[in-house]
């Protein structure tokens, strides 16, 4: 079945067409919606495009970092404020695919991908919605929500992410097969803000080891208050698959994902660079 | 359902073609214009032999709505070679032997241009990173890693398009 693309070039009159059709896609940079389309993906019949310059930049405000759901993984690499999350950005993907991919459609992107949206849920952004439900939440709400209505009727126009005041608090691992570019087997991203050398408001994600992005809490708790040193860490990573149940798929299996989080947890967290 | 017209630049040259809706620029390519050159593998992102560059940067071409190219300009392995006169980099690939079924050869050719073009002396790091989205399924990328490294020597950042 053919599909029918519609631009806008204003962000509301965009909204307004998602909203308007429960089987239209918002296309960002293709990498999802194009893939659906040569697959021959029979859930939507229309692809809503944006052309507004603002929906692809990225700008201060206060202590956050506001970016808009168009911009580019490349984008997010070469620009210096956001250089706390070019370490996520440059491993997401390929040359070309970084030159495609966008931060809002990486919300979107379930499996073994959304290693960016991994990261800002550690980070603990909000998500801007437009369009008549023109609105803002926590990305955790957004996470959990987000495939509970598949064709979702809001628009992401831009995330906005506390810039870590301490750039070494914020750590990010990525575990793949292949080097240097493979999907997540799972992704790892912290967020440990110290303060008189005890961890105060510890979040800590991961990717692919849920249908989304998910934070291990029973870690957090357990670093909360801490000094970050060898048995706190020990006593964090033996709770890494509290509460989560990991899926088994091409690349590894719900035993598998159980036994190494763990591992690569007290890595990331003892700062160990592998 | 309509066709919607799309003006750009292949290697150079100004084309202007009708476009269907959902259509991706490879197709356009190979069935609208006749440039072959970029290959269909995967359609999925995955294999990167679609390449080809927009504004000097490597994209998919499986994955790019042709309508969004309007206006810009592309660049093929067919924009490589002046007349009989290879590219550094594709004579590089046949003096080392870099291509067994070459099916890959295309999207690594375009993938190594952008490379060169940005950066005329990279590290073998730096090639392995810029053709990672790449994939030769003979599994020959010794070769091919070290024939961008000669090319590289060779003065291979030559422009084009």
């Amino acid at each position: 079945m053919p599909v029918k693309v519609e631009t806008y070039d204003r962000v509301e009159e965009a909204a307004r067409a998602l909203s308007a059709s429960r089987s239209a896609r918002f296309l960002g940079g293709g990498t999802l919606v194009m893939r659906a389309v040569n697959a021959g993906d029979q859930s939507f019949d229309t692809i809503i495009r944006l052309r507004d310059p603002d929906f692809r930049t990225i700008r201060m405000q206060g202590d956050g970092l506001v970016i808009g759901a168009g911009v580019t993984m490349a984008a997010l690499v070469a620009n210096r404020d956001a250089a706390f999350l070019a370490t996520v950005a440059r491993v997401i993907g390929g040359p070309a695919i970084r030159n495609m991919a966008t931060v809002g459609g990486n919300l979107f992107a379930s499996g073994n991908y959304g290693d960016l949206a991994v990261a800002l849920l550690a980070l603990g952004a909000t998500v801007q919605l437009a369009g008549s439900g023109s609105r803002s939440m926590p990305i955790d709400e957004f996470l959990r929500d987000r495939d509970r209505d598949r064709h979702a009727t809001s628009l992401v126009q831009s995330v906005t992410v506390p810039r870590p005041r301490d750039p070494a608090a914020f750590r990010f691992t990525k575990v793949s097969r292949v080097k240097p570019k493979g999907v997540s087997l799972m992704s790892i991203a912290a967020l440990l803000p110290q303060s008189g050398g005890r961890v105060q408001g510890a979040r800590v994600a991961y990717g692919a080891m849920g249908p989304t992005p998910l934070r291990a809490i029973a870690v957090e708790r357990a670093l909360e208050g801490q000094a970050l040193d060898a048995a706190a860490i020990d006593r964090a990573a033996a709770l890494a698959v509290e509460g989560i149940a990991p899926p088994t798929d091409a690349l590894a299996s719900s035993w598998y994902r159980a036994e190494v989080a763990g591992v690569h947890l007290k890595r990331l967290l003892a700062g160990e660079r592998r | 359902m309509a066709k919607k017209p799309v003006q750009f630049r292949l290697n150079g040259s100004e084309k202007a073609v009708f476009v269907d809706d959902g259509q991706n620029l490879l197709d356009v390519l190979r069935r609208g214009v006749g440039d072959l050159t970029p290959k269909y593998g995967c359609g999925q992102g995955t294999c990167g032999t679609c390449t080809v560059l927009i504004d000097g940067e490597p994209h998919l071409s499986c994955l790019t709505l042709a309508e969004t190219i309007d206006g810009r300009q592309v660049s093929t392995t067919a924009g490589l070679a002046r007349g009989s006169e290879l590219h550094p980099l594709q004579a590089a690939f046949m003096d080392g032997f870099a291509a067994q079924c070459g099916y890959c050869t295309p999207g690594m050719l375009m993938a190594a241009s952008a490379l060169l073009e940005r950066n005329p002396d990279p590290s073998r790091e730096d090639i392995v990173e810029a053709i990672s989205g790449n994939i030769c399924r003979c599994t020959g990328y010794e070769p091919i890693i070290n024939a961008i490294l000669a090319a590289a020597k060779a003065g291979g950042a030559r422009r084009y398009g």
